[in-house]
């Protein structure tokens, strides 16, 4: 069963990066829109994330339920050590999420929507940058549990080049998720091209923030390039992902859109693959070179038989459901 | 502000606004559902209007409801990781499975909310009951898991380490039945009372009469069934605290002496110093009667518990008071509309009725509001009753008194803001929902 339990917990993770990340994303894709152009990509964006925001946003929920039952000690070791980022995380998730929904619902269409927009935007942004940047941290070696004063506890275990790098990468790949969603989702040629833009200058951006995550890597003297490189399935991973980007900008050129969104996906998958590979099941990395394991760290056997048991019956429940909503307000592309 | 205050204060502040905001995206969905079938079954468009303004509502209130229940998830461990340590494998049953209800509740709601000329009528009314139900199994579930603070159950505590842990055991402890059955009738009757109180404030005003006495009247029948049922499951509430918890029913009760028979106090100020209580009303061996169902039973007092496992007495004390002058009085206010109900007089012209409804619109939560003190405090210094004290399990981090005050400033900004709202939605009910000439919105 905690077999059952440490695979729930990485597709939730995966599936919070994919879709929230998208979500995340279509924020993002608005702060770095023109301002003529911003109404429109708002109203295709709302018909996009409208009906399955909520839903996206869930998985963080599963995550961190499965580790609070399952990974006490995981769970406190990062809410103790990570205390900063996760509470602007957290403010970041509350600005965003009550933003979207107010600008929606305000029955009123006047200069509150100035503000909320902003918020809107500025926290699309913030929260997967500090997402990204407890990502970072967890395997940044920073984390020192013995830690005496304030800032080695509770400011250096995020703050550094390493973490930041990580964030950035990852604000670009929600960018980029977002927009290969969205090429998809409007009928307009001329947003259609401008969603292509977008996807490409957001892969470019992905691709050195991504290079910056391993020079801040060597500089913080984190064994990345080991990690990635001296295995087969980090190796493997990257290559693929490498490829599927060669293929991706060919469809990108030639407007396909349905391959564009699995390949995208793919392509996050790999990288995710590739770096947490070398290290899993290792989920915190020490700054004494000890690591807090998955399996070492897991709840007590009768908790974690119940914790698989509701969670396999919770997706047979959710699963169908989720996928007919998908379904349903994805029907009208053909 | 000293730090362990500080995350009691932000802990405080965030639950107390989740409790609102998830109270009404819990209860509305059920109003909703009954306009919603209204409208299947009679075809009155003014029910479909209806169903529609309310859906804005349970989009605005879920959301903030999913989001202040997020940043929940989080404080438990930035704020107790020391609690959650030890307690998350016990007591995190119930999360998980609200997790799944939860996750139902806003596939649900996204279905409801942009599936109207969608999908078939028969299944889109069903989601929105789906809504409802998860929502209220939600809130069920994590009663269930604030039960377990303070009936611990589902492990031996063996000098100070947590051994043979059984999830299930923990999640249906002694607690759960009657503090989720007191939560849910509260719910229903706080949300009931403030969204009857809103329509009843429109009916004052002679706006679109028809629509919000409709809305009204809906609103009402939850409230009043929940606030007569109420005191019952008080009673219920109260012995079972009576025998678990004897500390805090000496707390809400302000019994410093163990006393056979025992008065109930009404009112009176409490002096925690000198351990008295002033200027109250005294029913001789009523609070024998209401613990223990016999007026000559003893009721054990504070002095049987040792000085350094008392709870704040004077907070508990008048939070309990408010909690039961409220109810009563909401109770009455039930039995009154009953009867003009069962006579069949127009409650409509009855002015004076609603204004009692619109003076009620904040009543229900602040007896809620109250009730939660009353089982949060009263449960004090612990916070796995008998087991751990909630300042060993506060954070090491120093500094939380700014992350209280940015809390404040969110949660306050926030509360406007949706107040706000809803004050804009129910301004554009003429233009949006009940134009009396042009019927049809295309939607």
């Amino acid at each position: 069963m905690e077999y059952v339990v440490v695979t729930f917990l990485c597709l939730a993770i995966l599936l919070y990066f994919l879709l929230g990340g998208a979500d995340f994303g279509a924020g993002i894709i608005e702060l770095f829109t023109s301002t003529k152009n911003r109404s429109r990509t708002r109203k295709t964006m709302y018909q996009a994330i409208g009906p399955v925001w909520e839903a996206n946003h869930m998985w963080l929920i599963i995550a961190i339920v499965i580790l609070f039952v399952g990974f006490p000690y995981i769970y406190t070791t990062m809410s103790v050590h990570l205390h900063i980022p996760l509470l602007i995380m957290l403010i970041g998730i509350i600005a965003r999420g009550t933003a979207f929904v107010f600008r929606h619902y305000d029955a009123i269409k006047d200069d509150m929507q100035w503000l909320y927009n902003r918020i809107f935007r500025y926290s699309s942004f913030i929260t997967p940058l500090f997402l990204g940047i407890i990502a970072g941290s967890v395997i940044s070696g920073h984390i020192d549990l013995n830690a005496k004063d304030f800032l080695t506890a509770y400011v250096w275990s995020w703050l550094n080049w390493f973490s930041i790098s990580v964030g950035l990468f990852t604000v670009a790949l929600c960018g980029f998720l977002a927009a290969i969603y969205l090429i998809g989702e409007t009928d307009d040629e001329q947003d259609k091209r401008r969603f292509i833009k977008k996807a490409e200058y957001m892969n470019i951006a992905a691709v050195v923030f991504g290079a910056m995550v391993f020079i801040a890597a060597q500089f913080d003297g984190i064994p990345l390039i080991d990690w990635v490189f001296k295995n087969t399935v980090g190796l493997a991973s990257i290559i693929l992902a490498s490829l599927s980007l060669i293929l991706l900008w060919y469809l990108l050129i030639k407007g396909e859109t349905k391959t564009l969104r699995v390949l995208a996906g793919f392509q996050v998958t790999m990288i995710l693959l590739a770096i947490s590979y070398a290290h899993f099941p290792n989920f915190i990395l020490l700054k004494n070179g000890d690591a807090i394991s998955l399996f070492e760290a897991i709840g007590p056997p009768k908790t974690i038989y119940s914790l698989g048991v509701a969670l396999l019956l919770g997706s047979i429940l959710i699963l169908p459901f989720l996928g007919y909503l998908f379904y349903k307000f994805k029907k009208k592309e053909e | 502000m000293d730090d362990f205050l500080a995350a009691r204060s932000q802990m405080a502040l965030s639950l107390g606004f989740h409790i609102i905001f998830s109270c009404i995206g819990m209860v509305m969905p059920f109003f909703m559902a009954v306009s919603h079938y209204k409208w299947l079954r009679s075809n009155q468009e003014v029910y479909k209007n209806l169903t529609k303004a309310w859906s804005k509502g349970v989009a605005i209130f879920f959301a903030t409801g999913a989001v202040s229940g997020t940043m929940l998830s989080f404080e438990l461990g930035l704020l107790w990781p020391r609690f959650m340590e030890h307690a998350g494998p016990i007591f995190g049953m119930p999360f998980s499975l609200e997790g799944t209800a939860f996750f139902i509740e806003a596939i649900a709601l996204g279905f409801f909310l942009y599936g109207w000329n969608k999908l078939n009528k028969w299944f889109h009314w069903f989601t929105g009951v789906v809504v409802g139900v998860s929502g209220l199994a939600s809130g069920i579930l994590v009663v269930a898991a604030n039960a377990w603070m303070n009936s611990p159950a589902g492990f031996d505590f063996v000098n100070g380490r947590y051994l043979n842990i059984d999830p299930i055991q923990a999640m249906f402890n002694k607690a759960w039945f009657s503090q989720a059955l007191h939560m849910c009738l509260a719910a229903f009757t706080a949300t009931g009372f403030a969204v009857a109180g809103v329509h009843a404030l429109m009916i004052l005003r002679n706006k679109n009469r028809d629509f919000h006495f409709k809305a009204f009247r809906i609103a009402a029948v939850f409230a009043c069934i929940g606030a007569i049922l109420q005191p019952l499951s008080g009673d219920i509430s109260a012995k079972d605290v009576a025998e678990r918890q004897p500390a805090k029913l000496a707390a809400m009760e302000a019994l410093y002496k163990t006393e056979k028979p025992a008065p109930l106090l009404i009112g009176g100020i409490v002096n925690e110093k000198d351990k008295t209580v002033k200027g109250a009303i005294k029913i001789p061996g009523a609070l024998s009667f209401l613990a223990h169902g016999d007026f000559h039973a003893e009721v054990k007092g504070l002095d049987q518990i040792p000085e350094n496992e008392h709870p704040p007495v004077a907070i508990t004390h008048y939070a309990f008071q408010i909690m039961v002058g409220i109810g009563t009085l909401l109770a009455l206010i039930s039995v009154i509309f009953f009867i003009n109900m069962i006579r069949k007089r127009s409650v409509i012209d009855k002015r004076w009725l609603l204004k009692l409804f619109v003076a009620s619109i904040p009543l229900g939560y602040i007896a809620l509001e109250a009730g939660w003190v009353v089982t949060e405090v009263g449960r004090q210094p612990w916070i796995i009753y008998g087991i751990m004290r909630t300042k060993d399990a506060v954070t090491p981090m120093p500094g939380i008194a700014y992350s209280f005050y940015i809390f404040s400033a969110i949660y306050i900004s926030l509360s406007i803001v949706v107040t706000f709202l809803l004050y804009r939605q129910i301004k554009m009910v003429p233009v949006v929902y009940d134009k009396s000439d042009s019927h049809d919105l295309k939607s």
